[in-house]
């Protein structure tokens, strides 16, 4: 039996639709992860989980419980809030603390317990600070230990990374993973960091305008997007307007290249292409006449990241992004001649209805 | 903690009753007619209107006011300029100074200038504008002073100033069209506050002899009843509109703080 | 800092070489120096110095003393501090109160906004139109007395309610005492925030016990140095209580001082700097613990 289910979750203010009716489940001792851009309604639906807000219409089950009623200082789950959510008033110790002073426990399991939970996040050598006196990253850590300290059936995070520095924050989320694995909770994750997200969860949903795109586990997410939000939500994609042309192969930029998913489509049909620049190769064009299924085009920037550069080229029918290893990118210099090529197995496809101008839908990708 | 809170309105109800009912029983008192002591009139109001004293007084109160504002802005405003840009440890000094006046209220304050400035030349001590504008910069500078600072506090002093400087513009420039514009809204609010202060201001005026628009309230509320009742809700409406104007030049600059004061207790 | 502060020395026109540039910094805030020492130093000094003069010039502690040993002269400070306690108590308690009904969250936005504007004006209307504010209420030909009398057949007055006397100035100090203490209040409120409500709630917490744990001990600085304050506010009072009572009904030491200043009572000149010497005291303590415990309020409002 699943550990909580969010049966067709809505949520409207007034006139706005929040949440459209979302339906998930998690197993016991799953890590989710709700991710999506600001809006999407990833923490309105945490939210209703942790019991701060009811729901318009739908239902919260834990255990096969419905709780939507429950109120939230009964619900038995722990949140980590984004940020500022200890209490200045406390020291770290009797932050963590607070939760067993309400449920009565004797002063002798409390502080045993406390001393376990911030030796658990690391912070034993600061049990005495209080918030202000401590970091955004080491705060966060005090907030995890004082929602686990009451041993919640289910730990809720909003965003609790999101106002650290990135370093922090990569650290951070390891940690956060580590613990929840060694006491194996269900835990639900809102963020709208990608790389977080994909990094750390059992399973994602991505959430767009108060809706679930997809649900699943982080290489399904990646490498099979069901929707063009998705596609470009998760990782870089390239999108390549093309036309359908005989046996599995598309028209783009004047060359007839290979796709194995247009097989079946209609000849002459507009349809988006998205490739991952890491399966794009490029090399600087050889002499003579461009060979059968490979784009030409020219270096337009090059950016080094690392073990990685982005190389950004122009072939005539638009921009194309390809991430070649370092090591082999020494040729490809602003303004080079080049060939590119991928694989047929590596595009997905997606149908454009003829009244969606793939520069809008592009927009709209971007302006996420 | 969205639910209907019912002390909650209990107590707004209770405010509400408690803060209005003296303005709306002074407002009866006034239009009360001076032959039948019921409604309706208005010869309070036309009482106080024709009153050559009225006039005379407000008046004297007003440009005491602005006096008051002039010498205040004039004294602060270089003087919080040069901490915040070149003597930050004098800020606490100031600060510290801000307190005094509150150490020493005007009904202590009084009997001291009384006395130290007796025997000073009757241009200054027998005049309002002198003795009176003197002691009304002290009760108004630690408000004038809390208002200039946080309006510096908000700006880059620092940074305006050698930006300034570097671009070839001189000292007086740099204050007069640089600085002064960007803490013109605290500056402003400092000056309505003070207004607001010298219009009610009683216990020095009146101890020290002086025909101030307050001292006339009071005589007023000594003899006649309705014009009494009239002057109060004057009285209130100056203030109101002195307030009122820090919230609105507050609005249009940015910030909106509203100001704590010291109106003639 | 230090070499912004010389880069800026730098740059300015007319320095000569090698002119030292400190006093030149501080010529500039001699004025405002020298306005306080003039007008606020010496001044009040002279009357706390003088609470120790003799009629004769001599050093003395006579004049404290007569204070002191005088039955009216300490029932004025017994009077001063009572009122002050209750209007500075009452006017805390029921500021916050009003203050919290008014900011919750059930409450509309437009309240709050009300509440803040009439407060900012409320604590600046004291004196002379406030007490006949109150007199045309609460007097005895007062709307509100008057309607008590007509209409419900309940004689204020009759009941030994009076506004011209002790009780009736506690109530009108606190039209400007609750303001100022929602003033303070309400941004310390404001930075209540949502999270820690939230979180004791997920913790398991009540209500009640969310103010015990965390709301009450995060406002309380802001709450005890604005109770400072109020007192302070009140102790120093004159104009509000003169105007209530002209002098006669009440014991406060404001007020007799001011009848010493005024020349209406033929006493000793020292008496009034005596008096003016033990409010001075009474504020100045109030002064040394309202700092620090001040600080610690802003303290926490990171």
């Amino acid at each position: 039996m699943p550990h909580v289910e969010l049966q067709e979750l809505r949520r409207s203010f007034g006139d706005f639709e929040a949440l459209k009716g979302i339906n998930v489940t998690l197993d016991k001792g799953e890590f989710l992860s709700l991710l999506g851009p600001s809006g999407c309604g990833k923490t309105t639906a945490l939210r209703l989980v942790a019991g701060f807000d009811r729901p318009t219409s739908g239902r919260v089950v834990v255990d096969g419980k419905d709780i939507s009623n429950v109120p939230p200082n009964r619900r038995d789950m722990g949140m980590v809030f984004q940020a500022y959510s200890l209490f200045p008033n406390m020291t770290a110790e009797k932050n963590v603390e607070f939760g067993l002073k309400v449920r009565k426990q004797s002063r002798d399991d409390r502080q045993k317990r406390v001393a376990e939970l911030l030796e658990l996040v690391g912070l034993s050598h600061a049990v005495k600070r209080y918030p202000h006196q401590l970091s955004g990253g080491m705060q966060q850590r005090v907030a995890l230990a004082r929602s686990l300290a009451i041993e919640p059936k289910v730990l809720l995070l909003d965003e609790p990374l999101s106002a650290l520095d990135a370093k922090v924050r990569v650290q951070l989320r390891e940690e956060i993973r580590r613990i929840q694995l060694e006491l194996g909770i269900t835990t639900i994750y809102v963020t709208h960091d990608q790389e977080e997200a994909l990094s750390i969860s059992d399973r994602v949903a991505v959430m767009y305008g108060g809706r679930i795109e997809q649900v699943g586990t982080p290489s399904e997410m990646y490498g099979s997007p069901a929707t063009p939000f998705v596609a470009e939500f998760i990782g870089t994609m390239n999108r390549l307007t093309s036309t359908v042309a005989d046996e599995a192969s598309v028209e783009y930029a004047g060359a007839k290249v290979r796709v194995d998913a247009a097989k079946g489509h209609p000849r002459g049909e507009r349809v988006m292409l998205l490739v991952r620049p890491e399966t794009v190769e490029v090399e600087p064009a050889a002499a003579g006449a461009v060979p059968e299924g490979v784009l030409a085009g020219s270096v337009v920037s090059r950016t080094f990241l690392g073990s990685v550069t982005r190389v950004r080229l122009d072939t005539g029918a638009g921009e194309m992004t390809a991430d070649v290893p370092t090591a082999r990118s020494g040729a490809l210099a602003i303004g080079v001649r080049v060939h590119a090529r991928f694989p047929a197995d590596s595009p997905r496809l997606l149908s454009l209805p003829d009244d969606v101008d793939a520069a809008s839908l592009a927009q709209d990708l971007d302006d996420q | 903690m969205r639910r209907f809170s019912l002390s909650a309105w209990i107590w707004i109800v209770l405010a509400a009753v408690y803060f209005l009912i003296p303005l709306l029983a002074t407002l009866l008192f006034s239009i009360k007619d001076k032959q039948t002591g019921n409604c309706c009139s208005l010869s309070a109001y036309g009482f106080i209107l024709h009153d050559p004293v009225f006039w005379s007084r407000i008046r004297l109160s007003f440009e005491l006011a602005l006096e008051t504002i002039v010498i205040t802005l004039l004294l602060l405003v270089p003087t919080i300029y040069w901490v915040h840009l070149r003597l930050p440890r004098l800020r606490a000094v100031i600060s510290f100074l801000a307190l005094v006046p509150f150490v020493v209220p005007p009904i202590i304050l009084v009997g001291g200038l009384l006395n130290f400035y007796r025997g000073s030349p009757q241009w200054f001590y027998a005049k309002p504008f002198g003795f009176l504008a003197a002691a009304y910069v002290i009760l108004a500078f630690p408000y004038v002073f809390f208002s200039l600072d946080a309006g510096f506090r908000a700006i880059d002093v620092h940074t305006l100033t050698e930006a300034s400087l570097n671009l070839g513009a001189s000292w007086r420039t740099t204050l007069a069209r640089v600085i002064l514009p960007n803490i013109k809204v605290a500056a402003l609010s400092g000056a309505f506050l003070t207004l607001a202060i010298v219009m009610g201001e009683y216990t020095i005026a009146a101890l020290s002899a002086f025909k101030t628009f307050p001292v006339y309230i009071e005589n007023v509320n000594e003899t006649q009843a309705y014009p009494a009742a009239a002057l109060t809700l004057l009285s209130f409406g100056i203030t109101w509109a002195a307030m009122g104007s820090i919230l609105l030049v507050g609005r249009r600059g940015g910030a909106t703080r509203v100001q704590l004061g010291g109106g003639g207790r | 800092m230090a070499t912004d502060v010389a880069a800026v020395g730098e740059l300015r026109p007319g320095t000569r070489p090698g002119r030292r540039r400190l006093p030149l910094a501080w010529l500039v805030v001699v004025p405002f120096f020298a306005y306080t020492l003039l007008f606020l130093f010496l001044p009040a000094g002279e009357v706390l110095v003088g609470a120790f003069k003799g009629a004769h010039g001599g050093a003395t502690l006579s004049n404290l003393s007569d204070v002191i040993h005088n039955p009216n002269l300490r029932d004025d400070y017994k009077t001063s501090i009572e009122v002050s306690l209750v209007t500075a108590g009452l006017g805390a308690l029921f500021g916050v109160l009003i203050a919290y009904a008014a900011i919750r969250e059930g409450t509309p936005r437009w309240i709050r906004s009300a509440l803040t504007t009439f407060s900012g004006v409320a604590a600046n209307f004291g004196g002379i139109p406030l007490a006949f504010a109150f007199i045309s209420t609460l007097g005895v030909l007062g709307i509100v007395t008057v309607f008590l009398q007509n209409q419900l057949h309940y004689s204020l007055y009759q009941h030994g309610f009076t506004i011209y006397g002790k009780t009736g100035v506690e109530v009108v100090y606190l039209y400007f005492q609750i303001p100022l203490m929602i003033l303070v209040i309400a941004p310390a409120i404001d930075g209540l925030r949502r999270e820690w409500r939230e979180a004791t709630s997920n913790l398991g917490a009540s209500s009640f016990q969310y103010w015990r744990y965390v709301g009450l001990p995060v406002l309380l600085p802001s709450i005890i140095s604005t109770l400072i304050l109020l007192f302070g506010n009140s102790f120093a009072a004159y104009a509000t209580a003169y105007g209530l009572t002209t002098g006669q009904s009440v014991h406060l030491v404001p007020i007799t001082i001011g009848f010493d200043i005024s020349g209406n009572v033929v006493s000793n000149p020292h008496e009034a700097q005596a008096l003016a010497f033990g409010m001075f005291v009474v504020l100045a303590v109030m002064m040394l613990i309202y700092i620090p415990v001040q600080r610690r309020a802003s303290r926490w409002a990171k």
